[in-house]
């Protein structure tokens, strides 16, 4: 059939889970000071300060276990300025990220710095601890910098409840967002399903028609932009009743999903089986596509709502998705010359 | 020809849900110090640093190893990091061992991690992507059609999963380090834990674990120096084939079966059943104890769970070719390090250093991992013999 | 380590978007071509294949396993793959002909960057704890490590210009380049700053490709009858990641890597720099003990183009090509992980 340029299917979607991390005694004993507005740093044995402390002495690879309070003032070491905030970024004003030396520590730490202008910001300059309003234990705890105030003296800070448990764990909330783009095959193939037809790719070297076309024949290597188009019929390969919810998939447990092998394909697909009692379905076992109403077709196989049995006789298991024998190239599946025998054929001369 | 290398020091921490008093630096820290502790070795001993771990996504950091130089001692150092799926921790391994066996260096570290309770497996193995055809309900959704086709072939006894399930963990609950300790557990209860993706019951899949497994190899010379008997490296093999094409063989692959005998190839075995003493083979759920005896050539095509029903593959009772005396995959999964666990766990075995779940006079043993769709694999033979 | 002789190269047109065409079908043009220079069959004519390649580029995990349906890989192949540039892969690779395992391996590395916001998603490559949490975008902390570096006098905002124009004007004579042209060092430094100290221009565009390279041994070169660039020495070196323990106005890594492989033995002819930031240059250029008589990025380097997980590779495939082509004796290329130059590699090439 003719091929037509197919359309370009972009979607934006969310990567997102709030991770739950546990913090160690270093990482959390430095969490914890947040929480209390105090800053708390380590010594290693070469005698240099770090915060946040280190649980491994860069140098040595020696845990560090000494730990000392370090002061809320410190001196910019180098900065960046970020005129434009992104979506991520904690500051919605232009701010700079900057490695900040603590006063009487060794080791510059990563935070920003809120100065209001660029002009403000120097190499050297002084900067003091801005605490945030509430604190958890997080590094983010420490709001940003802003330039020392002329006393050197940081405001007063809020009370902290005093009976909390120490630091432990933390919650990363990381959500990134993509704008995915469906490769050429897949395109093709979900605008079919958005017409109510299933097609296929067929690749060009050895004749196997793939369901859905993932851009490739993966046997041969080559592009299977061929697109075949197929019944609504298929066999079930294989099977599963699963009776666990799948995170995000409103379906219901137990519910079985096959691995179908749709007539003249060659590569099993994984859809629902319904329409029958869980305990018939069978392998060889004949079903079709039962398609949604039109109007909830999409570019998605959910338009097809489920596989159902069809009244045919069930297709012996070595039978399905067989290639023709012509296209197959004879040595196809078996170890190329330079292989050693295989495990079972050694495996026969174990009671020899 | 490749440099003899042998491994000289194994470190793992103790497995389950949570690790909750580490982070991550501190629970790859754990392996590692207590591999050196193992070859009495220090940090300044180690030439490079070779890490794996499963996908960035399970702790939501993108190259993890990046952040851990300081705890694995590495800074000024070479570095490098693998990921082949669910086999990664074999390959690190193997990868890690070509270093030395390259005659590039002396003596290395490796490490193979998951902090699998900073998420959730099955989120970060099923996160749909947008037009993404498939529906995805984990690997157990995945592998259970598989082995209803395994036991459709076999006419094997449905309760073979059942008792490999039970016997990994009676196993486990030999070892100190693993996640599960199962040691009243019955064949009774495995049946009756419910049906997940069935054919797969609850107690016949893995459990998700933290943990992490570390590796001192070492070269010829430094090897015959170790303080303790080194595990020497017989052989090692990767194969890949991909996920899914026309009549690929999904029971017995046969990119499992290529690795296989490869490995054997390079260690001399001919026959595995007879000349490897014992295995720690990566089966996440129960039934692949017996497709794999079949795909590494200890059974026949179709006859694999009849040595599993024999008790062949038991320890406790006695079996002549025991499998995963360690308790295997079954008993602890933390997904990135259950191969090198394997692998550590086999070397461990010719060491003769496994304590209660050691095979008595084990002298050649067999790591094995597989990952994606059963379509990587990652083998190794280690021997207390130079061969 | 042996000789290994490098006898194919092939990458990609470098572009902004690849938009419908996902990483199989990036990936199947650039093997095919390799395969074919060397004049193979196909993937089973070598021995070992290994990619380099980020889960998190394109959002989705195990992103790479789609990539083993691009080779053609049944029968079954021996392969690896790093979560890493594929400069480390072909290191991987070297190991296997080093051991005696393999005589020839493929390498490729690919990324599709355009699906995120390539910025946001490389600061969650940082310490979780103290780093991630505070969304420091990637061209940020680079500005910061510019900054470093102008505040130490190593370098001037005239010397990143003098970088940038000069990497688009050779990227001119490169047809897969993305950015190129004709840009005097007055003309850069009347752009504003974007991430201050940086301009836009300082900072690589964001790519899609995918670039493949073969190698092997030196006999099996000369069997397969090819002209072939000679790696004679190869060497990796990573840092802490903690940026305020390293001098960021330097690269200690690259320096020991340097010196390793002995870049100053003898003249070197070209030197392909893995510096996606301008000021990177600079700082390599002096790391790696080179002086002006060496062609620095004759390709155009990263500014002209920067597939993540492919652009180390191609700083070897480029000084490969080179040296097989006969514009250079011997040459040097680096390669680059991790934030702020965290981690480095030195290869030095050589002809036959």
């Amino acid at each position: 059939m003719p091929q037509n340029e197919p359309e370009v299917l972009s979607q934006a979607f969310t990567l997102g889970y709030t991770y739950t991390r546990s913090t160690g005694p270093v990482v959390g004993r430095f969490l914890t000071g947040l929480r209390e507005r105090k800053l708390i740093g380590n010594q290693a044995s070469d005698g240099k300060v770090y915060v946040p402390p280190m649980e491994y002495d860069p140098k040595t690879a020696e845990a560090i276990t000494d730990f000392v309070d370090v002061a809320e003032t410190g001196v910019v070491k180098t900065w960046s300025w970020v005129n434009e905030p992104n979506e991520k970024h904690l500051l919605k004003k232009p701010f700079a990220f900057a490695l900040i030396q603590l006063d009487g520590t060794d080791v510059p730490m990563l935070h920003m710095v809120d100065a209001g202008s660029q002009e403000a910001m120097s190499t050297g300059m002084k900067v003091q601890v801005r605490w945030a309003d509430e604190t958890q234990g997080l590094i983010t705890d420490i709001a940003c910098f802003e330039p020392a105030s002329e006393e050197g003296k940081v405001a007063e800070k809020p009370a902290v409840a005093a009976d909390l448990e120490p630091v432990t764990g933390v919650e990363s909330p990381i959500y990134l967002e993509y704008n995915f783009t469906a490769g050429k095959a897949t395109a093709a193939f979900l605008s079919n399903i958005k017409k109510g037809k299933l097609t296929g790719g067929k690749c060009p070297e050895c004749t196997a028609v793939y369901v859905p076309p993932r851009g490739s024949c993966p046997a041969c290597g080559v592009a299977n932009d061929e697109n075949v188009e197929l019944t609504n019929k298929a066999t079930v390969q294989s099977f599963t009743i699963i009776s666990i919810p799948i995170p995000g998939n409103p379906i219901k447990p137990p519910f079985v999903v096959a691995n179908l092998m749709v007539d003249d394909t060659h590569q099993s697909f994984l859809h629902i089986v319904s329409g029958c009692d869980n305990s018939d379905v069978r392998i060889g076992m004949r079903v079709e596509a039962v398609w949604k109403p039109e109007e909830e077709w999409t570019h998605a196989m959910e338009s097809i709502a489920y596989f159902q049995p069809i009244d045919e006789p069930d297709i012996p298991r070595e039978e399905i998705g067989k290639l023709e024998p012509s296209a197959n190239e004879p040595s196809a599946n078996e170890p190329s010359a330079n292989e050693q025998p295989s495990a079972n054929e050694k495996g026969e001369k174990k009671d020899a | 020809m490749a440099e003899l290398a042998a491994v000289v020091g194994v470190g793992q921490t103790k497995y389950q849900t949570k690790r909750s008093d580490v982070s991550i630096a501190g629970l790859v820290r754990e392996a590692a110090v207590n591999a050196l502790k193992d070859a009495e070795l220090t940090w300044d001993d180690i030439d490079a640093v070779i890490v794996g771990k499963a996908p960035d996504m399970f702790e939501g950091i993108i190259m993890p190893e990046a952040y851990l130089t300081d705890a694995l001692g590495c800074n000024g150092k070479p570095m490098l990091r693998v990921h082949t799926a669910g086999s990664v921790g074999g390959s690190t391994a193997i990868v890690a061992a070509s270093y030395v066996q390259s005659g590039m260096f002396k003596r290395i570290l490796t490490v193979a991690f998951e902090k699998q309770s900073e998420s959730n497996a099955m989120w970060a193995l099923s996160n749909p992507q947008p037009f993404s055809p498939h529906l995805n309900a984990g690997a157990g959704g995945y592998f259970a059609p598989i082995i209803r086709e395994y036991m459709r072939r076999s006419n094997a006894p449905y309760n073979t999963g059942i008792r490999v399930a039970t016997k990994d963990r009676l196993h486990g609950a030999l070892n100190p380090l693993a996640h599960l300790k199962l040691g009243e557990i019955t064949e009774e209860q495995v049946e009756h834990s419910g049906m997940l993706w069935d054919p797969i019951r609850m107690l016949e899949s893995c459990p998700s674990s933290d943990g992490a497994c570390a590796m001192v190899i070492a070269n010829e010379e430094l090897a015959e120096q170790s303080p303790k008997k080194p595990a020497w490296i017989r052989g090692t093999a990767m194969r890949s084939e991909p996920t899914m094409f026309a009549e690929r063989e999904e029971v017995n692959p046969l990119a499992g079966r290529q690795c296989a005998a490869d490995v054997y190839q390079q260690a001399g075995i001919t026959n595995p059943r007879k000349e490897i003493d014992c295995a720690e083979i990566y089966v996440p759920f129960s039934w692949y104890e017996p497709m794999w005896l079949e795909n590494l050539g200890f059974a026949e095509e179709g006859e694999g769970w009849k040595l599993t029903m024999d008790n062949v593959t038991s320890l406790i009772d006695g079996g002549d070719t025991p499998w995963n005396p360690s308790g295997g995959v079954l008993s602890s999964n933390p997904i990135g390090a259950s191969g090198m666990i394997r692998f550590a766990e086999a070397a461990q075995q010719v060491r003769g250093e496994c304590g209660d779940h050691q095979v008595p006079g084990a002298k050649t043993a067999m790591g094995h991992a597989y990952g994606g769709g059963a379509q990587f694999y990652a083998m190794w033979i280690v021997s207390a013999d130079k061969g | 380590m042996r000789d290994i002789a490098v006898v194919a190269y092939a990458q990609n047109p470098i572009v902004r978007d690849a938009g419908a065409n996902n990483e199989v079908e990036l990936i199947m043009p650039v093997v095919k071509q390799v395969l074919k220079d060397a004049g193979l069959k196909d993937i089973h004519d070598v021995d070992f294949t290994c990619s380099g390649s980020c889960d998190y580029l394109q959002g989705a995990a195990f992103a790479f396993v789609a990539g083993v349906d691009a080779l053609g890989a049944v029968p079954p192949i021996k392969e690896s793959h790093v979560e890493m540039d594929a400069a480390w892969a072909l290191y991987e690779s070297i190991l296997k002909i080093n051991m005696g395992a393999a005589e020839s391996a493929l390498i490729y590395g690919f990324a599709k960057s355009s699906p995120g916001k390539l910025a946001q998603v490389l600061s969650q490559q940082l310490d979780p704890y103290y780093y991630s949490p505070l969304w420091p975008d990637v061209v940020s902390l680079n500005a910061m490590q510019a900054r470093a570096a102008l505040d130490a006098g190593v370098l001037t905002e005239e010397d990143m210009a003098e970088v940038v124009s000069r990497s688009r004007a050779n990227a001119k004579s490169n047809n897969k380049a993305q950015l190129s042209g004709d840009y005097s060092v007055e003309q850069l430094l009347e752009e504003p700053e974007y991430i201050a100290p940086l301009r836009k221009h300082d900072c690589p565009p964001v790519s899609d490709g995918a670039s493949a390279m073969i190698i092997c041994t030196v006999e099996k070169a000369k069997e397969w009858g090819l002209p072939y660039a000679v790696i004679k020495a190869m060497d990796h070196r990573i840092e802490t990641h903690n940026f305020g323990a390293r001098d960021l106005t330097m690269s200690e890594s690259t320096a020991i890597a340097a010196e390793a492989v002995g870049v100053k033995s003898a003249k070197v002819d070209i030197a392909e720099i893995h510096a996606p930031f301008s000021h990177q240059e600079i700082i390599l250029k002096k790391a790696l003990g080179l002086d002006d008589n060496t062609v620095v990025n004759p390709s155009g380097g990263p500014l002209a183009g920067n597939v993540m997980m492919a652009a180390g590779l191609d700083r070897i495939g480029e000084v490969a090509r080179r040296i097989i082509n006969g514009e250079a004796k011997r040459g040097v290329a680096h390669a680059t992980s991790g934030p702020c130059l965290q981690h480095n590699m030195v290869t030095v090439l050589e002809a036959e």
